[in-house]
């Protein structure tokens, strides 16, 4: 087991001011190559600007936290958490809770919070269980986590709830059925928290962009105590851990109980994160919203430049604009270069895929290429 | 990662010890599933459910799967773990299937035509990929998902471009690309699942299909117990060892590559014989999970695979999927028997990720 961070170290202590700017591009080669995609795909796809710009903004509030709750386990050195699929399913968990009691409003949107929070600590507990039997393959198991939660998560919803926990609402059931229905309703929340303030900038004749502030503010709020808690001791034990298992170790940090602690951690974000998506979109589809939530975040971070095993949160902020920008805009930039919405649609699907293959296969090359060059 | 290859002590085991091993070895995920399948038929018997029609269709969804839960023993073998970039052999396989409907072949000559393509082409791709994953020693899992993840959607691009005429495969008042699902009725749907199949009581043996699988086991066992698959076991094992005995690693790491692609090529070609239907688009993106899962039902580990484990494994997860769904819908009357398969398939995949001893060498 080498450490990811030996490479960095190395590379960084060049003295050659002149391969510094080779060295910049080659670092940030993703996000601009991305950058570029984007801006030529958002020519082609023919939008206004202030439509794009909120279009953008919406899903920068939406996407956020679910992105952010991956840095954590990256820089405690358990890659790309795909479990935070579970942490969706805790938000969703909660959902179900408070629209079944009809709870809405403010209120609903607090309480469908608190409930999440001790369930996603519960997963994030599971998970990070499992994960310690599996080191080095932590990706791989929550990848399959992922599916197989989903498998017991369907099995809740369609032959538990209804059956041996009531469900009051009658529109959430199967007309004439058990289990939950494919969609639920959750006007009662829709837009709770972006609503409680929101700024309408105009610009000119096209449509005003909307700001949602508290949101936003939200956002920031946790950017800031992502930062402070790196400078807490639980936060400089994840980064030892994330730079050597054996080493932190020997220093009296329990490593186990602190790899745990970075999937709880990012497990009750992803909850959160859960729920301000949905709160955003006003309905939730029971057996799909959760299910490309790891894929899509871990290819927006990676997007963003972050690595298996380096990722700020600038790279994270960075990487949703830049995915979800080529989201908005491929399947109209398909159309109008290509003649075809489809292409564009299958385009931005193997964008998410392809992008998450790549930076793994990077990841595994170094760690190969270094293992070789230290041996 | 040396802790483990040590041999740890033994000696002095009490039965008790032994008993406790075994079942270990053989894992309690298997013994619940063993178990479950045992429930299953019993309510299916206890239901009056027709068990000689049931048994028919596990013999022919063993037969319909196997080859591709095949493909997993030449990439286990050589150590790089269950292969689930599949779906790049099977994207091999649809496309010499596809072709053999373009050129307007039917019967057999359509289905050894597309058999014929398919494994040229998933060995050249086994062969390219397998190039790639020597460079990702160690993670190939990982990498290995999201590469077939890739090369499906990419391949969804392909369908929506491809320049092919066949009036049964594009869309009938024109829109670009291939249909969803390309109906094989009137080409080789069946071929092999009819040819020399026989009844007994109410139950239909595909004598076929099992031929043409029994077939495949036979030569892959063959290659096996060859030169090159003793080197490559060699290998997949102990890649160290394999290095100081003058192997060339990576070269059995390629050739257990290209062997699991063409098989996962021909494997759904069959597939697609004995469903009637190709499918295309995203169809593929989960092909590998339920072939990874089956051979580790059937007592494979991410580092050991037999002929055995295959039909072990394919005939239990088969008999589970075949069987639960009639007592589900008779039951609780839902789709209920997909749920169990994302269960039951996942289940046993994270349980061998968790084995201590399944960790694939990283050397």
């Amino acid at each position: 087991m080498t450490t990811p961070q030996q490479d960095h170290l190395g590379s960084s202590g060049d003295p050659r001011k002149r391969f510094d700017v080779m060295e910049a591009l080659r670092r940030n080669v993703v996000p601009l190559l991305f950058t570029v995609l984007c801006v030529v795909g958002a020519y082609y796809s023919g939008l206004t600007l202030p439509f794009l710009i909120n279009e953008i903004i919406v899903r920068m509030a939406r996407n956020s936290f679910l992105v952010i709750s991956l840095i954590i386990p990256i820089l405690a050195g358990m890659g790309l958490n795909f479990g935070i699929v579970l942490g969706a399913m805790a938000g969703q968990f909660a959902f179900i809770a408070t629209a079944n009691w009809e709870i809405g409003g403010f209120v609903g949107l607090i309480l469908t919070v608190i409930l999440s929070i001790p369930l996603a600590i519960l997963f994030g507990w599971l998970t990070g269980k499992l994960f310690n039997n599996s080191k080095g393959k932590e990706m791989i198991t929550g990848i399959i986590l992922g599916f197989f939660a989903n498998g017991v998560y369907q099995f809740i919803c369609l032959y538990i709830l209804g059956n041996f926990i009531p469900i009051r609402v009658a529109s959430m059931l199967i007309p004439g059925g058990i289990g939950l229905r494919n969609t639920i309703d959750l006007k009662q929340i829709h837009y709770a928290l972006d609503n409680i303030w929101k700024i309408s900038i105009s610009f000119g004749s096209g449509v005003p962009v909307t700001i949602p502030v508290v949101t936003l503010l939200v956002i920031v709020a946790l950017c800031v105590g992502m930062v402070l808690l790196f400078k807490t001791k639980l936060g400089q034990d994840f980064r030892a851990v994330g730079q050597n298992r054996h080493i932190a170790e020997v220093a009296g940090i329990p490593v186990d109980r602190v790899r745990v602690l970075a999937i709880i951690f990012s497990t009750v974000l992803a909850a959160l994160g859960q729920i301000i998506f949905l709160q955003n979109l006003g309905n939730m589809n029971t057996y799909g919203s959760h299910v490309q939530v790891g894929t899509f975040a871990v290819a927006a971070i990676l997007i963003g430049g972050a690595s298996v095993s380096k990722a700020t949160i600038g790279q994270a902020l960075m990487g949703i604009l830049l995915f979800h920008t080529l989201f908005i805009v491929s399947p109209l930039a398909g159309k109008n270069l290509l003649g075809n919405v489809q292409v564009g649609e299958f385009f931005r699907v193997f964008v998410a895929y392809g992008v998450i293959g790549v930076a793994l296969a990077l990841h595994a090359w170094q760690g190969v290429r270094r293992k070789k060059g230290g041996a | 990662m040396l802790l483990n290859a040590l041999p740890s002590p033994e000696g002095g085991e009490s039965f008790g010890d032994r008993l406790g091993a075994a079942v270990r070895d053989f894992g309690i995920p298997r013994i619940i599933i063993l178990g479950f399948l045992g429930v299953l038929l019993a309510t299916a018997v206890s239901l009056r459910l027709p068990m000689g029609q049931l048994f028919g269709n596990i013999l022919t969804r063993f037969g319909m799967n196997g080859i591709l839960v095949l493909a997993m023993i030449p990439s286990i073998q050589s150590g790089t773990g269950p292969n689930f970039a599949l779906p790049l052999g099977v994207t091999c396989g649809i496309v010499a299937s596809t072709l053999s409907i373009e050129l307007d072949l039917r019967g057999f000559t359509a289905f050894f035509f597309a058999v014929g393509v398919a494994i040229p082409l998933g060995a050249i791709s086994g062969y390219l990929y397998g190039v790639f994953q020597n460079k990702v020693k160690g993670q190939e899992l990982t990498v290995g998902t999201y590469f077939g993840f890739s090369v499906v959607s990419l391949m969804c691009i392909f369908w929506t471009v491809v320049p092919y005429k066949s009036p049964e495969m594009i869309w009938p008042y024109g829109g670009s690309g291939l249909r969803v699902t390309i109906t094989l009725t009137n080409r080789f749907a069946q071929v092999l699942d009819g040819f020399m199949s026989f009844k007994i009581g109410t139950m239909t043996v595909p004598t076929g299909l099992l031929l043409f699988f029994g077939m495949f086991c036979a030569l892959l066992a063959l290659f096996l117990r060859s030169k090159t698959g003793v080197a490559m076991m060699m290998v997949g094992s102990n890649p160290r060892y394999a290095e100081s005995a003058g192997l060339n690693v990576d070269k059995y790491r390629i050739i257990g590559s290209v062997v699991s692609q063409a098989l996962g090529a021909v494997g759904i070609i069959v597939y697609a014989q004995s469903f009637g239907f190709i499918q295309l688009y995203l169809a593929p993106l989960f092909m590998a999970f339920f072939a990874v899962a089956s051979v580790l039902i059937g007592g494979a580990s991410l580092r050991r695979a037999t002929v055995w484990h295959v039909l072990i494994g394919t005939f239990l997860f088969q008999a589970i999927l075949v069987v639960s769904m009639p007592v589900a819908n008779k039951v609780v009357a839902d789709n209920l028997a997909e749920v169990i398969r994302i269960i039951v398939s996942n289940g046993i995949i994270l349980y061998a990720l968790t084995r201590k001893e399944a960790g694939v060498d990283v050397r």
